[in-house]
């Protein structure tokens, strides 16, 4: 099956007056319909510059954005305006991280999702808020036919993600993309919507991006994983690859670091040091040489040339970004990463 | 080991919205009821779901809040309405963490100022000097002592937090209520605060009320746990009883929900899928508050709210615990 969504060498960059920052750095990416790609890295590592890049909202901005994104065969980044209008709302739609900012206070939830069903389908208001009310409905909203008059503060949390999950699929998109759907909510709020994304993928089959912090909800929901860090993508494979097998430093790193529910509370959590460089001032070569413990390893390679994405063995898709040659990143994985797990 | 701080029957009520000229104001009941016991030198955590009463514990417990009803002890001596003047010296035994550290610091102050006010408001002149003191706290909690006269923009988030770490401190308190503390936090950030106040906690023999909706992070810093929800304590338990074997369908619920880095547990767990979101606390649920959620629930759960009672390791406030 041909890939939906295909970024190829997307660099996004906003000049500022201390300079240049790279914000995406030559990223490539494919999603197919109905999979899950899970978008990870820290806060300023490009994760959400690159989701309004596929939906082209840098236009007329101030980024430069350079290379290609092709959604259902058009390219978004040379695409005029009125094209990418078509395709945005009704090809593809974005989920927000906070949903009370993302919600206009003044109108309706059920305005709100008319207005969007209506630019792209020629119907009336009636027809379109029946449509509201079956899509509030169809992302679990008790008594829709009445919710569907409220306005944004009378829903909780958890029922104002919905009902933006409602409007973002209410012209049933074949691109999905979450920036931190569930990042403000509950855990147990954080389960239901999670659940929901899933059983809305089954049903519609829609390919959805979804852009997490959270190793947990990766794995929960991803096929796919794409690690970035300081604009750059890191590793990328299948979730089985990244989470069980990580080849790059960071990934180890990530993931020895997070508290658990299993394993011994009371050894200390092997933390990276250091903090996430500025995008202004990338630190040369590999990103992550400063704050990486294998860098003596390498030698004068890590900080001097940045190295390549390369497949893991010939052949795999499982791509890791790191000077670290295959023998000594299999010793140090078995050796040292393993027993901190 | 002796108790520090005793709480009993802690209540807070809000007034929510009033409805007409002269009617009524809305009642949230936002604790209700809360009793439990801190000793010296450990760490009780205190989880729950947004609007659990939680962070209102812990405003009530350094007296930031008004207790309207209830009762504070702190090393046996009744704190619970104590005028801001005999206050003071409590204070200094008593310190507060954050959870954002871009609001908790003012960003006018330099560094040295903001940890070094504690001493300036209790009147304190440490030994060497408040510029001699306030550069040892920031080695401390690993700054270069050095940037005393940056500000706090000049910090990246891990690093305020840190700032934020050493005022506390700054007053050789005995107990530190951490609300939040590494909520903000990016992942491989988290884990560097996290040692580090499990290290001071170790080295200064501090005890802590560590706030945090992360059952995961509290499992990492706390040696007793309470669970919350909707302003009463549902279960209180060592740790490892509560998170091996949960007692209350409520923790149970919590546990299950959070997600795990591994692929291959996904499918392996047990889930529990809570249905609907926490009701509203000007108008909690009659009997359990939980009741409306609960898979378990009978008649006597919307009768009779269940007493914290002993059961096994645990204590649960549950007609059908585990």
């Amino acid at each position: 099956m041909s890939s939906f969504l295909e970024v190829k060498n997307l660099c996004v960059n906003f000049p500022t007056e201390d300079g240049l920052v790279k914000a995406v750095d030559n990223l490539s990416f494919s999603v197919e319909k109905g999979k899950t790609l899970g978008i990870v890295g820290e806060s300023g590592s490009g994760k959400s510059v690159t989701s309004l890049a596929i939906l082209g909202l840098h236009k007329g901005g101030k980024a430069q954005v350079s290379g290609q994104i092709f959604v259902g065969g058009v390219e978004v980044n040379s695409g005029s305006e009125s094209d990418i209008r078509k395709l945005r709302g009704n090809q593809m739609a974005m989920i927000f991280q906070d949903s009370l900012t993302a919600l206009t206070p003044f109108y309706t939830i059920g305005d709100q999702i008319v207005e969007a069903y209506q630019v792209h389908n020629k119907v009336s208001k009636a027809d379109g808020k029946k449509h509201a009310i079956q899509m509030l409905d169809r992302v679990g909203i008790p008594e829709p036919q009445k919710r569907v008059d409220d306005y944004p503060h009378q829903f909780s949390g958890g029922m104002r993600q919905r009902a933006m999950i409602a409007m973002a699929l209410s012209c049933n998109p074949s691109l999905l993309i979450a920036d931190e759907p569930t990042t403000a909510l509950d855990v147990t709020v954080q389960a239901q919507i999670l659940e929901l994304l899933r059983q809305l993928q089954k049903d519609f089959g829609t390919a959805i991006i979804l852009i997490t912090h959270d190793l947990g909800v990766v794995a929960e929901t991803a096929d796919d994983v794409l690690l970035m860090y300081a604009g750059k993508a890191v590793e990328y494979g299948s979730v089985r690859d990244v989470l069980q097998k990580p080849q790059h430093p960071y990934g180890w790193g990530l993931l020895t670091s997070i508290p658990r529910l299993t394993g011994d509370p009371d050894k200390k959590l092997a933390a990276i040091p250091g903090t996430p460089p500025s995008l202004i001032s990338v630190p040369s070569g590999c990103a992550f040489h400063p704050r990486c413990s294998y860098v003596s390893t390498v030698g004068a390679a890590c900080s001097a040339t940045v190295p390549d994405l390369l497949p893991v063995a010939t052949g795999a898709h499982h791509l890791v970004r790191c000077h670290l040659d295959v023998k000594n990143r299999e010793d140090i994985f078995k050796n040292q990463v393993v027993p901190k797990l | 080991m002796s108790t520090i701080l005793k709480v009993t029957d802690l209540t807070k009520h809000f007034a929510g919205n009033k409805h007409g000229l002269f009617g009524k104001a809305d009642v949230i009941h936002a604790v209700d009821g809360l009793s439990f016991e801190l000793a010296q030198g450990e760490a009780l955590g205190l989880v729950g779901e947004s609007g659990c009463g939680k962070s209102t514990t812990g405003r009530l417990i350094t007296r930031l809040l008004e207790p309207t009803s209830g009762k504070i002890e702190f090393e046996d001596q009744d704190i619970t309405h104590l005028s801001n003047n005999d206050l003071r010296p409590i204070r200094t035994q008593l310190q507060m963490i954050f959870q954002d550290p871009y609001s908790s610091l003012n960003p006018r102050h330099t560094v040295g100022t903001i940890v070094g006010t504690p001493f300036k408001i209790s009147k304190v002149t440490p030994e060497g000097g408040v510029k001699k003191r306030v550069q040892e706290l920031l080695e401390i909690v690993g700054l270069n002592p050095e940037h005393y006269n940056r500000y706090p923009h000049e910090f990246s988030g891990g690093q305020r937090q840190r700032i934020g770490i050493a005022r506390a401190l700054a007053l050789r308190p005995k107990v530190i209520v951490a609300d939040e503390p590494v909520s903000a936090l990016d992942v491989s950030i988290q884990a560097q605060i996290i040692n580090l106040m499990k290290d001071l906690q170790k080295d200064f023999g501090l005890t802590f009320i560590f706030i945090a909706h992360d059952l995961a992070v509290v499992r990492h810093f706390a040696q007793r746990v309470a669970v919350m929800y909707l302003g009463n304590i549902v279960e209180i338990a060592d740790r490892d009883s509560l998170y091996s074997n949960p007692k209350h369908p409520y923790t149970k619920a919590l546990l299950s929900a959070v997600p795990e880095a591994d692929p291959d547990a996904v499918g392996a767990r047990e889930r529990i899928r809570l249905t609907g979101d926490v009701p509203n606390p000007i108008n909690p649920p009659s009997g359990c508050r939980f009741r409306t959620r609960c898979w378990k629930a009978q008649e006597i759960c919307a009768t009779t709210p269940p007493q914290l009672l002993q059961v096994g390791k645990s204590s649960v406030a549950c007609h059908f615990p585990e």
